[in-house]
Formats: structure tokens, sequence, C-alpha cells
């Protein structure tokens, strides 16, 4: 490094010793290090490690004009509708089903997809949510769909005639 | 008998590595920590017992609140200029340099695009106060159709995202499920919360 040469600086003489007071080159970094620490608690404390999840549905393609609807064996349907207040009515088959109540619980929906499962082999749930149920009843059946390993299963929209089988049911 | 000198060390240490520890994780957690965009509304997410994590970049997402608002979200500034210039031309609502450049940083949003350049006017704490209708899903008035057909045109990476509040009513879920089909859109995400995977175990 180049010096800069300070002869003269000061003012004093050469042979009347002037004290140059010499300060200390250490500086206090205590507050310094305070701040650096309390930063660092503070970035530790208010990162969120954890992201949020998601659950990917694939819905199925858009009906066109003409199309068939794909013909199943009514015996292999098992319909579920999401009522109010986390009740769920079900039934199986389409002509002249009897409506049933289970609910969100363990031993609700789980169990009896899981032996309904064993009975009918193939078996296909429809999921239809009803105009009252909210938005988490959803995600739980299909987080329930997930949970009890069920490969088919379509959301579809609840009809009059469902609505009026749960109506009738009076459960 | 001589005395016993007891070896005394000087009790200050040298604090330096310590420090330097210290700075480098600061350093981390700034760089690392992401600023959490204030949202119009708290959306309290249903819980699932999900793994899968939501990729970062490329989101689309439409957030549903408890009283059934909806509103959007895009990620990618230079994609939202875009974005906003295009449904604006759409509905016949010109947007400035300055309005487009704000709606590139602001978070989600939702009205009427009518609405929106008077919105955008606002100084950002006063935006905060304004309830926001959400976004019109209607089938005769669907705006948010327009918003995400242009936001795939603007980037055909797009990645679809629905976060709902857990006590959304279901039919506004359907709605806007309905307007991703009908653009066909047939795979999309629902943002839930982690759940403790106890019930998965008993299941087994």
């Amino acid at each position: 490094m180049a010096e800069v040469p300070q002869g003269g600086g000061g003012g004093g003489g050469k042979d009347g010793k002037v004290r140059v007071k010499k300060s200390s080159t250490k500086i206090d970094m205590t507050p310094m290090v305070d701040l650096a620490f309390l930063l660092l608690t503070f970035f530790i404390l208010t990162t969120t490690l954890n992201k949020p999840q998601t659950m990917e549905l694939t819905m199925p393609e858009k009906e066109k004009e003409g199309d068939k609807p794909p013909e199943v064996n009514e015996k292999k349907v098992v319909t579920l509708i999401l009522g109010p207040e986390e009740k769920i009515y079900w039934y199986q088959g389409i002509t002249d089903p009897k409506v049933e109540l289970t609910n969100f619980s363990k031993d609700g929906i789980r169990k009896l997809l899981l032996t309904k499962d064993k009975e009918i082999p193939g078996m296909i749930i429809l999921i239809k949510p009803g105009k009252e149920s909210k938005y988490k009843n959803l995600v739980d059946i299909l987080d329930e769909m997930t949970i009890s390993n069920m490969k088919r299963f379509a959301l579809v929209k609840i009809t009059s005639t469902d609505e009026e089988l749960v109506k009738e049911s009076n459960l | 008998m001589g005395k016993i000198k007891v070896h005394r060390t000087n009790p200050s240490l040298d604090m330096t590595p310590m420090v330097d520890l210290g700075f480098l994780l600061v350093t981390f957690f700034m760089l690392t920590a992401t600023a959490v965009p204030d949202e119009p509304v708290t959306v309290n997410t249903p819980a699932s017992q999900s793994i899968v994590k939501i990729p970062e970049t490329n989101i689309l997402l439409i957030t549903i609140s408890n009283d059934g608002r909806v509103f959007f979200s895009m990620d990618g500034k230079y994609h939202r200029q875009e974005l906003i210039k295009k449904v604006g031309e759409r509905y016949g609502v010109q947007f400035t340099d300055d309005q487009a450049s704000r709606f590139a940083v602001m978070s989600s949003f939702g009205m009427d695009i009518r609405n929106l350049p008077q919105f955008l006017d606002m100084a950002p704490d006063k935006r905060k106060e304004v309830n926001q209708p959400g976004i019109p899903v209607d089938s005769l008035n669907n705006q948010l159709k327009d918003w995400v057909i242009f936001a795939r045109t603007t980037n055909s990476q797009l990645r679809i995202a629905i976060k709902g509040d857990g006590n959304a009513s279901y039919p506004v879920v359907e709605k806007v499920m309905n307007t991703l089909v009908d653009n066909r859109i047939n795979r999309f995400n629902l943002i839930t919360n982690s759940e403790a995977p106890a019930g998965e175990a008993e299941a087994k």
C-alpha cells in the first residue's frame, strides 16, 4: 500500500515532542453484534418453513354435444351426497335407492368405503356436493378417497332427484 | 512452603467466530425470507393429508373467501403487466402504464375490471381499506373466465391453484371449477393445510 507522507502534520517541531493522542484502534462492537443477533432472532422466528400443501384434482373433460356418457353397471355405483352440517347421505345403485346417513368420522365414511370396496369389485363412487355443503366437506371427502385408496370416483353435479331423495329420507 | 500460584486466564474470550456465524445466519435468513403478500382476505384453508408441495413459480391463484367472494392473483411481474393490458382491451378499459405497473406488484384482487383503474390510483394504504366485492363469476358476467384465459395466453406454463376457505359454500366453488373446466382446464390444485398424518397411519 502506498503511504502518504505525513511529515509536518500537527505543526510540532522535531525537537519538541508533541504527543499525538493515540486512540485505540479497537472499537466496541457490542451494539452491532446485539443488533445482528436481534435481526437473526427476528428472521428465524418469522420465516415459515412449511409451504402450503396441494391436492391435485383432475376433472373429466367437458361433455361435447352428442357425446354419450359412459355406461356403467348401476350396482357398482355408490353415490355420496354431501349435505349440510357435515352429513353424508349415501346410497348404492340408482333405481329405488335406500338413502342412509353417515358422517366424516373415522367410523363413518372411511369404514363405509372400505367395506363397500370389499363387497363391490370395481366400485364407482359419485361425489355429489349439495347446495348447502361447504368447501371443507369437498376437501375432506377427496382426502378420504386418497386415504382409503379409492381409484374410481367422480365429482358430479347434484340433481334434483338427489335432493328429493335426501328430503324424503328425513335423516 | 511455596505459595501455589493459581493460573489465571483472561476472562474475556474471542467472540469473532460466533459473530461471524451470527452474521452468516442473518444474511441467510434475510435472503431466503419472502415477504408475505398481504391478502385482501384471510383464508383458512381446510386440512388434508396430501403431502404434495405447491411449486413456487408460475402459479395462478384463485382465492375464495368464506363469504363466497372470488379473488385472482398470478405471479410474474411482466406477465401481470401484459395480462392487465389484454384483459383491459377485452373489456374496453384503458390502463395507463403507471396503473399497469402498480397492478404488477399488487397481491390478489377481487373486483369488477371496470373498477380496477380507480382502485389502482389509490394509495397503497388506502387500497387495504377497500372492501373488495370479488370478481364476477356469474354465467352472464364471468370475468374470471377472461382473466384465466388471458393469463394462460401470457404464461403458458401456469398451474392453476384454488385456495378456498373451509367455510366457503360449495356452489361458489362449483362455479369457479366449472369456469375452469369450461375452458379445458381439467387439472388444478386445491391448496390445503397439512394435517397430522395420524389418521393415515390408522387407516393403513
